[in-house]
């Protein structure tokens, strides 16, 4: 319960129990159970629709789950009014009020609570973002990446237990995103509030975040560290929506303490049992692009290392710090490979002959029955995810 | 050959913008043409007759060509009665409008926004009594209002109103009828507003600590100004003028007259000129400066 008249000690842990959230005819939420420790900055991932923003609006309170608790600090606030949550909120439209200046739309959360000299504080707060400077000014004078800072002075401003970021860098600029991002940081590590950050942003959610959970279809896919989740994706639609992956499927064929060897068409890739999720029948391995090396003569088997190969590579494109090759491996499909740009110009053209070879340790084994390979369709690829944004931005602007 | 070239671009820029105000002035034309025949020559003729003279020895209705000032001030003491009910009526219409108006005007344009047919049932419902003069509305309620009626018996058999008590001809049924007759003047424009208010901004609210009611003050109130505003003023100005419903054929008495009916009986039935329009003077000035301070004061020029 937001008290009157004085702050939020710190940061408070947030808890779902069970929440489901079911709306006419669609189902977001179901049967979520996450804790977010107090002090961290959790990034919530995934595609649109995925029901990110469903679940940061339960934590506002701005919509009801139909089922299940939700426990800030320890103290159960399903039955809260959004009002009385000790939760502030940057929203994505910012919601900045046209009518009042930002110096009292930074205020309006402390005078709500009669917090002593409102005013002054709300000075601070814009000191800290910058932009007191414009305090007498509309929002609507502002630019993109002024209001969006001004949003956030809003919401710390109140010292909340827990801060909510609904996507909040969606509409700036990427240099300015990435300004903002760094700012976003230190102010969570200067006060030390909780942050929970929706985000369909995997690069901005694994430079900001402590702990990142991947969402997709209602559920969590995987959660923990960046590095972590990088690393050593568990499933396929994590493996793919933060960042890129080779994938290959096949049945294992010998297994020893420490690794198994999976058949992939005809062709023996040997995966660290500790990486691995599955240890028999028909798994789907997988490896970064950026930890595949180019060969342009067979290299020598090596007990440590995986070669596949011969292939073509049919696509070379440059992209300042790496160019990314595709090599059409018969009876395997395309593998993308990522190379650092060492000497000037690809190395080697299209249509040249080359094998590919990665370190046993940097694969990995996903835990995806390969018969459900095809539950992620559609929200794991880029294009769905652009048209759906789309259909959102249209419906967005037919309500405005 | 520098200046030259600085000259030329100089006539490049400006002559576009002078072609533009002169096509500008031809298409204002008709309407300015409009406004000096049907507004400003009525305005300086009835300026003219406020000053005029009784011709001595003249009939009724006989004026002549003057500057008597004193019309206005003979005029102003002899009504001062009627121009403040006139406008004490007119504000009492204008809240009472409002406050029924602005749930309605909300529940169309907030709550119904789900449903856009019923939205729009029920906007035509607000606008339905117009398809019924207003005359006829009036003289219905002088009906329902009247001595012998079932609501006047049933409040007197209640004794909400005493044995000999009436509604018809007190300021109560004036500033019903007021009221009722303005409604639609004042929802239309609240909707227009509310219609366009950003949810969102009552998220951000409720999410910064404020109740529902504190919301309602602070966000939802300043965001729908424009449309109090132009509501208000498009009550109050016709209601401060309007004779109809004080009228003793309608549901007023001699007791509740309003200024417009002071000017009414001066043009029509005293035939005395220079004090109608001197009345009429009066009241359009009233209604302009009431109006200048209070848009002023509401202070909605970001939001207009």
């Amino acid at each position: 319960m937001a008290a009157m008249g004085t702050f939020a000690e710190a940061g408070a842990d947030l808890e779902f129990i069970d929440i489901s959230k079911r709306f006419p005819g669609f189902t977001a939420i179901e049967n979520l159970n996450l804790t977010i420790p107090a002090g961290s900055f959790f990034a919530l991932l995934g595609p649109s629709g995925c029901g990110k923003t469903t679940t940061l609006r339960l934590v506002a309170g701005l919509e009801e789950p139909s089922a299940g608790r939700i426990l800030i600090g320890g103290t159960d606030v399903t039955q809260t009014k959004s009002f009385q949550r000790p939760v502030n909120t940057v929203f994505q439209s910012y919601a900045l009020f046209p009518h009042m200046t930002v110096l009292e739309n930074v205020a309006f959360g402390l005078r709500r609570r009669k917090i002593d000299d409102p005013l002054g504080k709300a000075h601070e707060a814009l000191r800290l973002v910058e932009l007191d400077h414009v305090a007498a000014r509309r929002p609507a004078q502002l630019s993109g990446g002024q209001q969006q800072r001004v949003a956030l002075a809003r919401a710390v401003v109140n010292r909340p237990a827990l801060l909510l970021l609904d996507e909040p860098l969606g509409a700036l600029d990427l240099k300015l995103r990435r300004q903002m991002q760094l700012e976003l940081k230190s102010i969570q590590t200067e006060i030390g509030l909780t942050f929970l950050h929706v985000t369909h942003d995997q690069e901005e959610a694994m430079t900001m975040a402590d702990i990142v959970a991947v969402m997709n279809k209602g559920e969590i896919e995987q959660m923990g560290a960046p590095e972590q989740l990088y690393e050593l994706p568990r499933t396929a639609f994590v493996a793919n929506f933060l960042g890129q992956s080779n994938l290959f499927t096949g049945p294992v064929t010998g297994s020893t303490a420490d690794a198994i060897t999976v058949d992939i068409s005809g062709r023996g890739i040997v995966v660290p049992r500790t990486r691995a999720q599955r240890h028999a029948g028909e798994v789907t391995i997988g490896v970064r692009p950026e930890k595949l090396l180019l060969h342009i003569e067979a290299p020598s088997a090596d007990a440590g290392t995986n070669v596949l190969g011969p292939g073509r590579v049919t696509d070379v494109s440059f992209s300042g710090v790496s160019t990314s090759y595709i090599v059409q491996i018969p009876g395997l499909g395309a593998v993308t490979v990522f190379a650092q740009n060492m000497v000037f110009g690809p190395v080697v053209n299209e249509g040249a002959e080359v094998w590919v070879s990665w370190t046993v340790d940097h694969g990995f084994g996903l835990e995806d029955e390969p018969a459900h390979g095809s539950r992620f369709p559609a929200d794991s690829s880029t294009n769905a995810i652009a048209v759906q944004r789309r259909a959102d931005l249209e419906t967005e602007l037919e309500g405005a | 050959m520098a200046f030259a070239a600085f000259a030329s671009t100089d006539a490049a820029v400006t002559k576009p913008a002078r072609r533009a105000s002169t096509v500008a002035l031809v298409l204002l034309l008709p309407g300015i043409l409009y406004m000096v025949l049907f507004f400003l020559t009525p305005l300086i003729s009835l300026v003219i007759t406020s000053f005029q003279a009784e011709l001595p020895g003249g009939d009724i209705g006989d004026y002549i060509p003057g500057l008597q000032w004193q019309n206005y001030v003979d005029s102003a003491s002899e009504y001062l009665p009627h121009i403040l009910r006139a406008f004490g009526y007119a504000l009492a219409a204008t809240v009472f409008a409002l406050v029924i108006s602005y749930p309605i005007a909300y529940f169309i344009g907030v709550k119904a926004r789900r449903w856009p047919l019923l939205q729009s049932l029920m906007l035509t419902l607000v606008i339905a009594p117009f398809f019924i003069s207003f005359l006829l509305r009036t003289l219905a309620w002088k009906q329902i209002l009247s001595d012998e009626s079932p609501v006047v018996l049933a409040l007197k058999a209640v004794a909400i109103l005493p044995a000999d008590g009436h509604l018809t001809g007190t300021p109560f049924a004036v500033i019903f009828g007021l009221t009722y007759n303005f409604i639609p003047f004042m929802t239309l424009p609240l909707y227009t507003t509310l219609e366009r208010l950003d949810i969102r901004f009552l998220e951000a609210g409720n999410d910064l600590y404020a109740s529902p009611a504190t919301t309602f003050l602070k966000v939802t109130v300043p965001l729908s100004m424009p449309g109090i505003i132009s509501g208000t003023l498009l009550t109050f100005i016709p209601a401060a003028g309007d004779y109809i419903n004080a009228s003793r054929d309608f549901l007023g008495s001699s007791k509740t007259a309003m200024l417009g009916n002071a000017i009414e009986a001066n043009f029509l039935t005293l035939q005395n000129y220079p004090v109608a329009a001197a009345l009429s003077i009066i009241l359009m000035a009233v209604i302009l400066i009431l109006v200048g301070v209070y848009v002023r004061r509401s202070g909605t020029e970001d939001l207009l």
